[in-house]
């Protein structure tokens, strides 16, 4: 099914240009805090920078939590099918 | 006048009917042709009570429009539109019917003015939303909508079971403020919890709007979940344990989305997580939160009914929907995938889309409410949504790694319901006046202050960062071919494995005694067999002599003993 046409991602240069517009943004808003005078209601949002480090925090633990959660939550692809679709179908029969 | 007073639901059934007597083009003509004339005549219909009557003894308000139901009533309308004009190309009427019936009974549910008929529409909703279910035709789907049926009309019963018991208490059925208020108030808080996918009654969502077909999940996101956030908002607005429950809604189905590989499951969570902050909004129930909740419901149901348009694309062109199978699709689906975009931005409230301009609603309210760790819940869950709905959805599908799948944009009917959602979510982040002039409470609140737009970019742009730092590390888990356990889990495995086991040994102990009694009655037969069998001691062929020559015997003895005493 694949094809030779080369796309824009094919090229690892573009996706490194996409990462360093990512980094870039990334500062631009940060040093923005210094410019724009930010008004607070809640006690931890004068603390510098603290929505960049909430979002980053938050997201590597979102992320390693849930990683930790396959560890007793997965199940093959066909755990309830291989009891369900077949009790349809009358092959499991409690006597049996 | 006899206009004004036709309630929205009815061309809905009437174009059912027809959908039903018609076919091929005709029957789209139709169906595109009922959202605009119903919405159209919705638009010039003024709050009032249209309808009353007397049933037995009680009042019943079948029509009543006032600005929370009308709110609610023009976003079913453009959901409507969008989600027939994405199915035109399906030959199914089963679908075609039960689409128009669902959303003319998720129309009539939100004009009800009493308990009795919501119940009635209540019912339709499920009844007639689970054939989208079922026209999947696979053994998965029609297990999984018999769940959805049974789940649905359950909420139904304890709907109906707390109406009567509200009625009983207050002689009245008027749909208002409820409250949680004795046995009736708890119970129908149950059913629209039910309905609304609270923490722990949520599986039937994750489970069947997955199955459903590809055009039939976009009808499906629209209506039952946004129908229990106006009940909820009626019904309960300002409930404090709203607050919590919507706080937990928003935050623990993330990470479920972030493992889960059917990617219109990942949506379903990522459902849940949205549906929180409506429910959160309801708890808070200032007038700034209840139009937070509100518009947040009109602007969920168009960015995630984008979302899940451009996922029901892909299922469609490629016939798969595992993360674990697609990547790459960016390349021969670009329109999809700019589309899908569009959405996710929605979703994860970007400036200048529609996500944005609702949810600080509900934001601003808990910081302005004093609820200071609700309010970093749902900073962690906004962070969370364009964690795994704004990057981990378009990523695995239309990015990543290249899975060699090449296909084409889909239909143009699908392309087109897509450009007009996406359309919609830019127009509202824009200008969000055309959303805020409808809500329910006069409102002066301004989303595109300095400060907002500020610390969401950062919010949003470090969560990405985040996303590209796990990737580079080899940190982020892959997709993988699996399911996870969750609630359903219970439903479906511990309790039939119980049941199987309580009835094996039914039957095991049903076995013994049968065994046990049978072993018996062989027993007696051979006992019998050797005493009155042929020949034996008390058989009936024994001749009578035998009999006369003992009784002679007896009756000598008893002489001779005589004679000796």
């Amino acid at each position: 099914m694949s094809d030779d046409k080369k796309y824009i991602f094919d090229n690892p240069k573009n996706i490194k240009r996409v990462l360093y517009l990512l980094y870039a943004s990334c500062a631009l808003l940060f040093g923005l805090e210094f410019v724009i005078h930010r008004h607070t209601v809640h006690s931890l949002e004068p603390v510098l920078g603290f929505y960049a480090i909430y979002g980053f925090v938050g997201c590597v633990t979102l992320v390693l939590i849930a990683k930790w959660m396959r560890t007793f939550l997965m199940r093959s692809e066909d755990y309830y099918d291989r009891y369900e679709l077949k009790e349809k179908e009358g092959d499991i029969h409690v006597d049996d | 006048m006899w206009m004004t007073e036709l309630p929205p639901f009815v061309p809905f059934y009437v174009g059912a009917l027809l959908a039903l007597l018609t076919r091929g083009r005709v029957r789209g003509l139709v169906m595109v042709a009922i959202p605009i004339l119903g919405a159209a005549h919705l638009w010039m219909t003024p709050e009032a009570v249209y309808w009353q009557l007397q049933f037995f003894d009680y009042e019943l308000m079948p029509y009543r429009v006032d600005k929370l139901s009308l709110m609610f009533g023009y976003v079913f309308h453009i959901a409507a539109f969008i989600s027939i004009v994405y199915a035109l190309h399906v030959r199914d009427t089963v679908q075609q019917v039960a689409g128009m019936l669902y959303a003319g009974s998720a129309l009539g549910a939100v004009f009800a003015g009493d308990l009795l008929t919501l119940f009635v529409f209540w019912e339709m909703l499920a009844t007639s939303s689970v054939f989208l279910i079922w026209a999947r035709r696979t053994d998965r789907s029609y297990l999984s909508g018999l769940r959805y049926l049974i789940i649905q009309v359950l909420s139904g019963v304890i709907l109906l079971v707390g109406s009567l018991m509200y009625l009983e208490e207050t002689n009245s059925l008027v749909f208002g403020d409820i409250g949680l208020q004795g046995v009736h108030g708890w119970l129908i808080f149950l059913a629209f919890g039910i309905k609304c996918a609270f923490p722990a009654l949520h599986n039937w969502l994750t489970d069947a709007y997955p199955e459903a077909t590809p055009t039939g999940t976009v009808f499906l996101s629209a209506f039952t979940t946004k129908v229990a956030v106006y009940a909820l908002a009626r019904g309960y607005a300002g409930t404090e344990l709203l607050v919590y429950i919507g706080a937990v809604m928003t935050c623990f189905p993330i990470f479920f989305a972030v493992i889960a590989n059917d990617l219109r499951r990942v949506l379903a969570y990522s459902m849940i997580n949205q549906l929180g902050f409506m429910v959160c909004g309801i708890g808070i129930g200032t007038a700034l939160a209840i139009n937070g909740a509100v518009s947040h419901a009109f602007n969920d149901i168009i960015f995630k009914g984008l979302l899940v348009m451009s996922m029901g694309s892909v299922l469609h062109m490629t016939g798969k929907i595992k993360g674990s199978e697609l990547g790459g699709l960016y390349k021969t689906m670009p329109k999809t995938t700019l589309l899908c975009l569009v959405g996710a931005a929605s979703i994860s409230a970007f400036p200048l889309f529609s996500g944005f301009v609702s949810k600080s609603m509900v934001m601003a309210a808990a910081l302005e409410n004093d609820y200071h760790w609700i309010w970093l819940m749902l900073l962690f869950a906004s962070a969370g949504v364009f964690h795994h709905a704004g990057i981990k959805i378009p990523f695995f599908a239309f990015f990543a790694r290249d899975s060699g799948i090449r296909t084409s944009d889909p239909p143009l009917n699908m392309l087109l319901a897509m450009a007009i959602a996406a359309i919609l979510c830019m127009t509202i982040g824009i200008y969000p006046q055309v959303l805020y002039q409808l809500l329910p409470d006069q409102t002066d609140y301004n989303p595109y202050d300095a400060t907002h737009v500020l610390t969401q970019t950062q919010l949003l742009f470090f969560s990405a960062l985040a996303f590209v730092f796990l990737n580079l590390r080899g940190l982020y888990p892959p997709e993988l071919k699996s399911v996870n356990l969750d609630v359903e889990w219970f439903y479906r495995r511990l309790i039939p494995q119980l049941a199987g086991a309580f009835f094996a040994a039914i039957w095991r102990v049903d076995s013994l005694l049968r065994a046990a009694f049978l072993g018996r009655l062989a027993w007696l037969s051979s006992f019998l067999t050797k005493h009155h069998g042929p020949g034996q001691l008390i058989s009936a062929d024994r001749p009578t002599a035998g009999m006369v020559a003992w009784v002679m015997v007896l009756l000598a003895s008893y002489l001779i003993l005589s004679f000796i005493a």
